[in-house]
């Protein structure tokens, strides 16, 4: 039997509403105990100054396997994700070939398992070969665990289809979860319609590409009593019309990315292709409208979008570059960074209890208490540091957030009462 | 020591204008501006002698590097570097280690280890020239990116306002047609603007983005209001790939109420003068028999940017520091 202590850490818990200072100990997989503790047998780890709270949990990360091993690995990405904290992440499932049948999905939980860094959760495809056309298998997927389907990099445009999967996928308790954008009004977008766009020549896709589709699946949430994942969102339209819907009681949740909480449509004007993401940076009105939602829970969780691509995609003209970038190691840095009191419990909440809630993830997300599973994150809220000064776990070099200095670093991250990540370094 | 740049004698540093790279009107103060139309007054004196030549340029290599076809924007540029003894190497997409497959970065470092002192360059994608100058040292010039800007188009437009026009502070210039598209349109209003002129952006709500109200333009979508209050009526290219996206109805109904006909030049102030960047859809945005009319300078917007474009090299290479 090992055991840890961790002490000294202000233990920052939503699930059991846990926040002070206290220790932590575990012995092989299971959190023992919570509160001041006589070491005893077991090995300290001194934790003050440092938050403790559930690992984090991310609803969207392309690891790219199948398919794309040159961008990234689950390997890759999972080491990637425990630097970042996380315990649990969701592999979105436009691969190559795309996860709509049982083989690949099974392959890339086996490839999470064997990488060992974080539990990897492949989440797989509404219709097949991401077509928007046929529903995959969603029962027999389920059974085999897959708790979110989506087909997310395309957006299921048929009414009729959304429909279909909302309504059937209820019989599993499974989350649908859509990539908002209403494709004709999108065509050959390169950034956000705005006043950015028609400077630097940009085509540009309004807001309301966005919306129309958030309108529209929220619509169909309500006429199907389905689950619906609205991820990514990125206007200020679309997180009026969540409101609303959650108003009107529907099962909706929805989510948002460190970049788009960060940057906005006039960041783009050095034509930064790691800045091109899909949706893409709105307004700065959007900008404050997405961080009001979060902290009110309009906006229910932080989820990465995490995109790696190779140099030779992104290391070309702004409308060449294949949108999205990195974001599993800078994520809870980035969201810290966000002003200058960051609001610890709601900021774990977000990124850890909720995410987790969505996923159906009992092993994640908290409570911090006896018996349960150690998956754990330490983090230094105060640290500063500048991205790219050391190298990223992750294949990926296309961080948005490169070369800018953010504060909050990751010190420990135990998976099941293993260290995943020690004082800041990955462990073999 | 400001010398004639027509003898070849360099200005001090040689970078008058405050900018190492030309990707975008908006860098240019209006006293650079200046420099450069001024300096281009020199240069078109060397456009009409039997020699045709100066050795401002000599021993510097100019590369033009067109990623998109492009005949006249591509000449000038060459006959005005080879008018300023520079070495001129064309490199174009077609037949060349582009069509390979080689990327713009690898591009960008051969011309670089080749010692290129500037690079031209026209390229469909918007923001491109300014991507490529991050990756060299040579002065890029952006000769038309995408949607975005084409700068000398500008200088060589303001230039040929200024020989009929004492001055630009309150020309009245209504810039036609499909501004959303047109790198002309943003670069032209960025220039005319920053000179003092009154600009009017004209157009089809669906070819006129709103935020360019936030460029210091007006908007207007009713030509006929606006030609009494014009004196330089600037016509742009009106694609016929636009009809098929549904930015407008037909070319029929583009030109009855944006084209400019015989009819409508009558209602331009007297002395108001036309222009195109080329090339034209005769009969769509310009009547056959406008472009022909004495107070259209679509041939002079041509011979002045030779003069414009030797200017601007000269300014950005800083002449022969011999």
């Amino acid at each position: 039997m090992t055991a840890v202590l961790l002490r000294g850490g202000r233990l920052v818990d939503p699930a059991s509403g846990h926040d002070a200072t206290t220790d932590v100990l575990i012995e092989d997989e299971t959190v023992e105990a919570v509160g001041s503790k006589a070491p005893g047998r077991a090995r300290v780890v001194d934790c003050e100054g440092l938050v403790l709270a559930p690992g984090l949990v991310d609803l969207h990360a392309h690891l790219r396997e199948p398919g794309r091993e040159e961008a990234e690995t689950v390997e890759t990405g999972s080491r990637a994700a425990a630097a970042g904290g996380y315990t649990a992440i969701c592999a979105m499932p436009n691969t190559d070939p795309v996860a709509d049948t049982a083989a690949v999905v099974l392959e890339v939980r086996n490839l999470g398992e064997k990488a060992g860094s974080v539990d990897v959760l492949p989440a797989a495809a509404i219709t097949r070969g991401l077509e928007g056309e046929t529903l995959v298998e969603m029962g027999e997927l389920a059974e085999l665990g897959v708790r979110l389907f989506t087909d997310d990099g395309r957006c299921v445009q048929s009414a009729q289809l959304m429909r279909m999967a909302l309504e059937y996928a209820r019989a599993f308790d499974v989350v649908v979860s859509q990539h908002a954008q209403e494709n004709s009004l999108a065509e050959g977008w390169q950034m956000h319609e705005g006043y950015a766009s028609a400077l630097l020549g940009l085509r540009g896709a309004p807001a309301e590409a966005e919306a129309t589709i958030v309108a529209r699946d929220l619509l169909l949430a309500g006429l199907t009593g389905g689950r619906l994942h609205l991820t990514h969102l990125s206007a200020a339209l679309s997180v009026e019309l969540v409101a609303g819907g959650k108003a009107r009681g529907l099962r909706a949740t929805a989510d948002v990315t460190p970049h788009h909480l960060t940057f906005c449509d006039e960041d783009l004007t050095g034509y930064d292709t790691n800045l091109r993401v899909n949706p893409p940076l709105r307004t700065a009105e959007d900008r404050t409208a997405l961080r009001r939602a979060l902290a009110d829970a309009t906006l229910d969780a932080v989820a990465t979008d995490h995109a790696p691509h190779t140099v030779e995609d992104k290391e070309v003209e702004f409308d060449q570059a294949l949108p999205g970038t990195t974001g599993l190691e800078t994520a809870l840095a980035a969201v810290l960074s966000l002003g200058p009191n960051p609001d610890l419990p709601t900021i774990v909440e977000r990124m850890s209890t909720t995410p987790a809630r969505i996923l159906g993830l009992a092993d994640h997300g908290g409570p911090v208490a006896p018996g349960r599973p150690a998956n754990l994150v330490a983090f230094d809220p105060a640290a500063e540091w500048t991205v790219g000064e050391r190298p990223f776990a992750s294949r990926g070099r296309n961080s948005a957030f490169l070369g800018r200095t953010l504060r909050g670093r990751v010190v420990h991250t135990l998976l099941r009462g293993r260290f995943t990540v020690q004082d800041g370094e990955a462990v073999e | 020591m400001k010398e004639s740049p027509a003898t070849g004698r360099a200005r001090e540093g040689g970078h008058g204008l405050g900018v190492s790279h030309l990707l975008s009107m908006t860098q240019l103060t209006p006293e650079a501006i200046s420099t450069i139309l001024e300096t281009a007054d020199s240069f078109r004196e060397v456009g009409t002698r039997i020699i045709k030549k100066v050795p401002a340029l000599r021993g510097r290599t100019v590369v033009n590097l067109f990623f998109e076809a492009s005949t006249r924007t591509r000449i000038s540029f060459e006959i005005a570097a080879k008018r300023l003894s520079a070495d001129v190497i064309n490199f174009s997409s077609s037949g060349s280690s582009v069509s390979k497959g080689e990327s713009l970065k690898d591009t960008a470092l051969t011309l670089e280890a080749m010692g290129a002192d500037a690079i031209v360059v026209r390229h469909s994608s918007s923001g491109a020239p300014q991507t490529l100058s991050r990756w060299v040292r040579a002065s890029v010039v952006n000769a038309g990116d995408g949607t975005h800007e084409h700068p000398t188009q500008a200088l060589l437009d303001l230039y040929t306002v200024r020989e009929h026009f004492p001055s630009f502070e309150g020309l009245r210039v209504a810039i036609v047609g499909d501004v959303l598209h047109s790198r002309v349109a943003r670069s032209g209003t960025h220039g005319f603007s920053r000179m003092g002129a009154e600009v009017t952006l004209v157009g089809p709500p669906t070819l006129v983005p709103a935020e360019a109200a936030a460029w210091g333009a007006q908007i207007s979508h009713d030509l006929d209001a606006v030609l009494p209050k014009t004196d330089v009526c600037y016509l742009l290219r009106v694609q016929r790939e636009r009809q098929r996206l549904q930015f407008f109805p037909t070319i029929r109904e583009y030109a009855r109420r944006y084209g400019l006909t015989r009819e409508r030049v009558g209602a331009l102030p007297e002395g108001a003068l036309i222009m195109h960047p080329g090339p034209m859809n005769r009969g769509v945005e310009i009547a056959s028999d406008v472009a022909d009319l004495p107070q259209s300078l679509i041939t002079d917007q041509v011979t002045n940017g030779i003069a414009v474009r030797m200017a601007l090299l000269y300014l950005l290479l800083g002449g022969s520091e011999a």
